[in-house]
């Protein structure tokens, strides 16, 4: 029997210590700082005080003579740009004439001691020509000079993106209401509270060892090679236990560059760990995203059509931009039924550190918009909010507008759920004043469809080794973040081989020795190597089985892999050890191993664009969040939080609830007080525009002070397309929760606040206005002209579209009629 | 600025060491000592990753001048554990969530020990009170309540 087929389980779904759990209360985990090796110089890097200059002159002489100090690098050194997506490619390891936000790294010093190295970076002389600044994505259109950089649209525009499925203003023309809305959600950080470090060393053939708290080596690898120019056979990246990433080290960084290169042209290691104020200016997060959402109902509630308009302030550079822009717009389809969508997207350049993705990657932002508008759509239609979800849930196994292909959807039992945990029928709208509850949900990716580089080749390789003393070791690219992917890779192996998870062997995220997986991020880990790792477990246990049967004088079909033996299904006592069975295997084939893979299935768009969006499932989540508003200072308090998720399959529910409540707990953070924002310096003192708070003091997150109760429920609907049916859990779980947020003050004391953070003189101006009898609303009031191009039309599956643009001239024409 | 040499009680063993007079008990901990289970999140104070123990008391060792901890007690989560065997909140915090990533984890223990150590039975109000200095991107905290509480239960049940 196939071990996908079981449904009863030795391992998945019970409550484990996880296997890397000890290493981690032990203090044993290392991470990329804790390595130290013989000779180890350490890098510092010399960062731009300006957010926008031209580099006339770097004079190094003083701090290249400092004693202590081995080299001196600049952008000299660095001739050629990179980055991390192919269309992306214009950051300097160093910067070259310009820099683009304070804190763009200008030049590095190596030196015996991090002490010495910071002393020799302030003896470098830079002479800068400050240029005008662009503080924001208003700004940026305002200003098409000076071009913060030559590639992109054109001005400061860096990327546009206009799709339209089925004519949607036709739609919202023939619509019961139509509501139109503008909301803001300001950019945040990651703040892993492990800061970014990089050892580089050269091994004993001269060959480049790169020791880095990153998600992505198999991407660092590759885009290493191509900015080092060196084969990449001959450069080998070790993702080490990330202390958190979050998204935030999903980037090849500069630091990683020219630790790299320094490390070569010494001859021996060189460290770099950056300071905390040093992760706020690489940044790399959340991007501030204004939006327009346009959407027509019917009076009984069902959606008929969706226009929403994002603006991007994306920074000083393109790094993921490009696919966060798509993300602002290509998951409004897979929640909730949508006949016809359109969305244009716009990112601009400004003078700030770069964004990128940060969990939920483009998706938080249209996600509070749109949840924020269901529940004022339900109040018109004096619908209760929840009831109006349950009508309009997507249906499982279908197509979206946008052609993106659904499989299970455990949706309406975790709205089910929450409504009855929090009592919802006999509380909302019945709690006393400052007290309220909001509803809201969300679904994400089970991993991106595609590679952020065009190939056709696996997105996740798991290769086992099993030896005669009945050791299994499992190789994976697979990066453990604190999500617990390690966890889930022996969890996976074990259930199929009938072995314990700790027996497991792991090797992960070295690209000199595991087969490649695309990384943590997308949500992807679990479904992508879950799979390969079923194909390679599988693949290794036909051959013991054989071996086995043999012995038992049986047929392979009868074996059973359990509690670490190999016996027959129907007597138990004829059996052996596994390890007696890898034994037998190894006399009868020779030395034993297997190799799985994993390509997600080809999605049905066809239309260019289509490859953002398609993931081999969605995750669903719904939740509830109950507030109290403290009407005199604005303050917002949260006492709790219910929130279920349907997860598929739960592998370890002690890693899965802890993802689901860090989830939770983050979007507290973004929906209440976490905003990377920036103020311009006096003009006397050079205007420039500078950070408001890169220290963790100042940026407040939640402590344990602040956080709520939470009540988790994980929902398990099977998906045919996951490994064990199992879905995410790392980042859908955050979706919900600001826009619940937002509802809950609604319900609590009546005011809308379309924008996020919700800080308290947010909410004490809305009361304010409350009070004056005018729109208790406090949001963005205008949005400005934006050159969206004219979209792509692709007809939607149900309007006889073939997943290909559609030309103008074969369009319905209904759709010709109204525009 | 010369080296100067002291003698530091880690963990119950006393260590001599030469060291730059400006550097911090986190800096001496990790670099001359080796001892890389204690982190830093930031280097001033604001995340309490860098929390261990002196004199019983967590005190955080990214402010603290190594020179100053002369003769005191320092213990760091290598000391937690004793022979092969986990000290109670180690093991509880692996069983039950309450390290996800595992950085602020040696913090956080070290915290909690000291709580424990004085209070052998605190309310979950009092663990929310003596951990909210120590900061956590990845639980959501609750589980390391719960941790904290059941090795509470487990060091009780051992007493």
């Amino acid at each position: 029997m196939s071990a996908k087929q079981k449904t009863r389980f030795e391992v998945l779904g019970k409550p484990r210590r996880r296997v890397d759990g000890r290493a981690k209360v032990t203090g044993l985990t290392k991470f990329a700082d804790d390595i130290v090796l013989a000779r180890m110089l350490h890098m510092k890097l010399l960062r731009s005080p300006h957010p926008h200059a031209v580099i006339e002159a770097i004079d190094f002489e003083k701090a290249a003579a400092h004693p202590g100090v081995h080299l001196v690098l600049t952008g000299k050194d660095f001739p050629i740009t990179f980055g991390i997506l192919p269309v992306s490619q214009d950051e300097y390891p160093l910067a070259n004439e310009r820099v683009r936000y304070v804190g763009d790294p200008v030049a590095a010093v190596v030196a015996t001691d991090e002490q010495t190295a910071w002393d020799a970076c302030e003896m470098i002389e830079v002479k800068y020509r400050p240029l005008a600044t662009i503080a924001s994505s208003e700004e940026a259109l305002a200003t098409p000079e000076p071009r913060i950089h030559e590639h992109g649209e054109r001005g400061n525009i860096h990327r546009l993106q206009a799709f339209e499925f089925g004519d949607v203003n036709a739609a919202l023309a023939k619509s019961d209401h139509v509501f139109e809305d503008l909301f803001f959600y300001e950019g945040n950080t990651h703040l892993p509270l492990e800061q970014h470090a990089a050892v580089a060393a050269p091994d004993g053939e001269g060959k480049l060892i790169l020791w880095s708290s990153t998600q992505v080596p198999h991407y660092i690898h590759r885009a290493l090679a191509r900015a080092l120019r060196m084969n990449a056979a001959h450069i080998r990246v070790i993702a080490c236990p990330n202390g958190g990433g979050f998204g935030g080290k999903c980037d090849l960084h500069n630091h990683e560059i020219v630790v790299s290169r320094a490390a070569l042209k010494l001859g021996r290691p060189v460290k770099i760990c950056l300071n905390r104020e040093e992760v706020f200016y690489m940044h790399r997060g959340r991007h501030p995203v204004l939006m327009r959402m346009r959407t027509g109902v019917t009076q009984d509630g069902k959606l008929t059509g969706m226009h929403v308009q994002t603006l991007l302030d994306g920074g000083g550079y393109g790094g993921y931009g490009a696919a966060s822009t798509f993300y602002t717009g290509v998951l409004q389809t897979v929640t909730y039924e949508l006949p016809r969508y359109k969305f244009d997207a716009c990112r601009t350049f400004t003078n700030k550190p770069p964004c990128g993705p940060k969990r939920g990657h483009g998706t938080p932002q249209p996600r509070f918009g749109q949840e924020v508008q269901l529940d004022k759509i339900a109040e018109t239609l004096k619908k209760d909010p929840a009831d109006l979800r349950l009508g309009m849930i997507a249906k499982p196994n279908s197509l979206t507008a946008n052609w993106l292909k659904i499989g299970s959807i455990g949706l309406e039992e975790c709205i089910r759920r929450v409504v009855a945990l929090s009592d919802w029928r006999n509380r909302f709208r019945k709690l006393p004043a400052g007290r309220g509850l909001g509803i809201a949900c969300g679904s994400y990716l089970c991993g991106a469809g595609l590679p952020i580089y065009w190939n056709k080749m696996p997105q996740s390789g798991v290769q086992l080794l099993l030896d005669r003393s009945g050791q299994v070791t499992a190789f994976c690219g697979a990066t453990e973040i604190g999500q617990g992917s390690d966890d889930v890779l022996a969890a996976i192996i074990a259930e199929v081989l009938g072995i314990d998870p700790y027996d497991v062997r792991l090797v992960t995220g070295d690209t000199g020795l595991t087969p490649v997986d695309l990384g943590s991020y997308s949500s992807r880990v679990t479904v992508m190597m879950g799979h390969a790792a079923i194909q390679a477990a599988e693949r290794i246990r036909e051959m013991l089985a054989e071996g086995a049967a043999e012995q038992l004088m049986s047929i392979p079909d009868r074996l059973v892999f359990s509690q670490g033996r190999v016996f027959l299904a129907e007597d138990p006592s004829k059996g052996m050890s596994f390890a007696e069975a890898v034994v037998f295997a190894e006399t009868k084939y020779g030395t034993l191993g297997s190799v799985g893979s994993y390509v997600p299935p080809r999605a049905p768009g066809r239309y260019k664009g289509a490859g953002v969006g398609p993931s081999p499932a969605y995750s669903y989540t719904a939740c509830v969040v109950e507030v109290d508003v403290d009407q005199a200072t604005g303050w917002v308090s949260v006492p709790k939080v219910w929130i279920a998720h349907d997860i598929g399959r739960t592998i370890n529910p002690v890693s899965a609830r802890g993802q689901v409540e860090g989830s939770v707990y983050m979007a507290l953070g973004e929906a209440l007080m976490e905003e990377q924002v920036f103020r311009r310096l006096p003009p006397k003192m050079s205007g420039a525009l500078v950070h408001k708070f890169p220290s963790m003091l100042e940026y407040k997150s939640l402590t344990s002070l602040d956080m709520p109760e939470v009540i988790t429920e994980l929902v398990e609907d099977p998906d045919p397309n996951c490994p064990f049916g199992a879905k995410e859990v790392g980042q859908g779980p955050l979706l919900p929760v600001m826009p619940a947020v937002a509802n809950a003050i609604y319900d609590a004391v009546g005011v809308r606040i379309d924008e996020l953070p919700i800080t308290p003189d947010k909410v004490l101006k809305a009361l304010e206005l409350k009070a004056q009898g005018k729109n208790p609303r406090v949001g963005p009031e205008i949005f400005p002209q934006v050159p969206y191009p004219e979209p792509m039309y692709v007809a939607p599956p149900w309007e006889g579209g073939d997943g290909n643009e559609t030309p103008k001239a074969q369009r319905k024409p209904e759709g010709v009629a109204a525009s | 600025m010369n080296a100067v040499r002291m003698t530091l009680r880690v963990n119950g063993e006393e260590q001599e060491i030469l060291f730059h007079p400006y550097k911090t008990l986190l800096e001496v901990l990790r670099e001359d000592l080796n001892l890389t289970g204690t982190k830093h999140g930031c280097e001033l104070g604001e995340c309490g990753a860098c929390a261990v123990l002196v004199d019983g008391q967590p005190l955080l060792s990214c402010l603290e001048l190594a020179l100053e901890c002369e003769g005191r007690h320092i213990e760091t989560v290598e000391g937690l554990q004793q022979g092969d065997k986990l000290h109670p909140l180690q093991s509880a915090f692996a069983d039950l969530g309450g390290a996800q990533c595992g950085y602020c984890t040696p913090g956080i223990l070290m915290t909690a020990k000291a709580l424990l150590d004085q209070e052998p039975n605190p309310s979950r109000e009092r663990i929310r009170e003596a951990i909210s200095g120590n900061l956590c991107r990845c639980t959501g905290y609750q589980q390391i309540y719960e941790s904290i509480e059941e090795a509470a239960r487990r060091m009780q049940e051992g007493a």
